[in-house]
């Protein structure tokens, strides 16, 4: 039985408490990476993180990503959105094609 | 000429054309595999595109639900309401394999399967801001994990894909050619080797005909006879 985990800006991630997801409200760099590695090793199949903080440890998130679980997925948070959630897309597209063929016409 | 030092045997040759053999089927099989796996990504990856731009809106309105509740209420008040949720997801993770890649698939339970007892608060003190807020975002989770599985597996498959087009790349512009460059090279060289023997084997002929008819010590007419010998051992 997995859990779902939040991580972003306190703000940004409080509502979704409400529904049952765990949050994690942490607005420090280090601090997140720190998390991040604890939370995946944890039982969370989902890790939604807010792009803001996302941008920050991009790293640590690309390490991750070749693992079959947890999926960690960019949401906008509060301040707005960055377009980083759907670059990640976007970089998946690029490195299966080759080349940008789904959001080249947008 | 061929990279890699090869013994020019026929042992040698068997072996690398049964490799040849096995890269072919390989390269084919893969390449297959790949274009499979592209297809299958494409029709994914552009649900995730839609799902996505669904979900980032779906949450700026949710956010802008909650910055009006925050708005009504103090925040303490607030902090009090959310502070122990009724709702509890439970998310079981099984995995669907898709041309050998694993991806996952979720499948949740809520705590509360009654969608209008979400609410982990009393309605006497909370705004009615806040019900919607806690409302939009419950009606959006169905998309987010849809969103989270599909992101996931995407981003699986993309790694496959890369992975296996780079394998096929190296059959195919490197393992193929140096394979086929070294077959030839052993045919090449087995072939030369038997003509060497051939001419040596001539040679020999003659030096024995020659030790034993001693046609140097015989009168020029009937030197004739060893050429013909020799050009008729030429033309077989």
């Amino acid at each position: 039985m997995y859990k779902i985990a939040v991580m972003g800006d306190r703000d940004s991630i409080y509502g979704f408490a409400a529904v049952g997801l765990t949050p994690f409200p942490i607005t420090d760099t280090e601090e997140a990476a720190a998390k991040l590695k604890s939370l995946v090793d944890a039982d969370y199949a989902v890790i939604y993180i807010t792009e803001e903080l996302a941008g920050r440890i991009q790293k640590e998130i690309e390490h991750f990503s070749d693992r079959e679980l947890p999926a960690i997925i960019l949401i906008p948070g509060v301040y707005g959105n960055t377009g980083k959630g759907i670059e990640a897309v976007k970089r998946s597209v690029e490195r299966a094609v080759g080349s940008d063929i789904i959001f080249g016409d947008d | 000429m061929a990279k890699a030092q090869v013994n020019p045997t026929r042992m040698e040759l068997t072996r690398l054309k049964n490799k040849l053999k096995t890269a072919r089927r390989g390269h084919k099989l893969l390449k297959d595999k790949r274009d499979e796996l592209m297809r299958q990504f494409l029709i994914l990856v552009r649900e995730n595109k839609e799902l996505r731009e669904k979900v980032e809106k779906g949450i700026e309105d949710c956010n802008r639900n909650f910055v009006m509740a925050r708005a009504g209420m103090s925040a303490e008040a607030l902090n009090v309401a959310l502070m122990s949720p009724k709702q509890e997801v439970y998310l079981e993770a099984s995995t669907k394999n898709v041309m050998s890649v694993e991806i996952p698939e979720f499948t949740y339970k809520t705590r509360t399967s009654d969608t209008n007892d979400i609410y982990s608060y009393g309605f006497a003190f909370t705004s009615a801001d806040l019900d919607s807020a806690v409302k939009s975002i419950a009606d959006l989770l169905p998309d987010m994990l849809l969103l989270a599985e599909r992101e996931k597996s995407c981003q699986l498959m993309a790694a496959e894909i890369e992975k296996t087009r780079r394998r096929v790349n190296a059959l195919e512009h490197v393992m193929i050619p140096e394979t086929e460059e070294s077959i030839k090279y052993i045919k090449m060289k087995l072939d030369e080797n038997e003509r060497s023997s051939q001419i040596r084997l001539m040679k020999v002929k003659d030096m024995m005909l020659e030790a034993a008819h001693k046609y140097d010590e015989r009168p020029d007419g009937q030197n004739a006879h060893r050429i013909e010998i020799i050009t008729g051992a030429e033309e077989e």
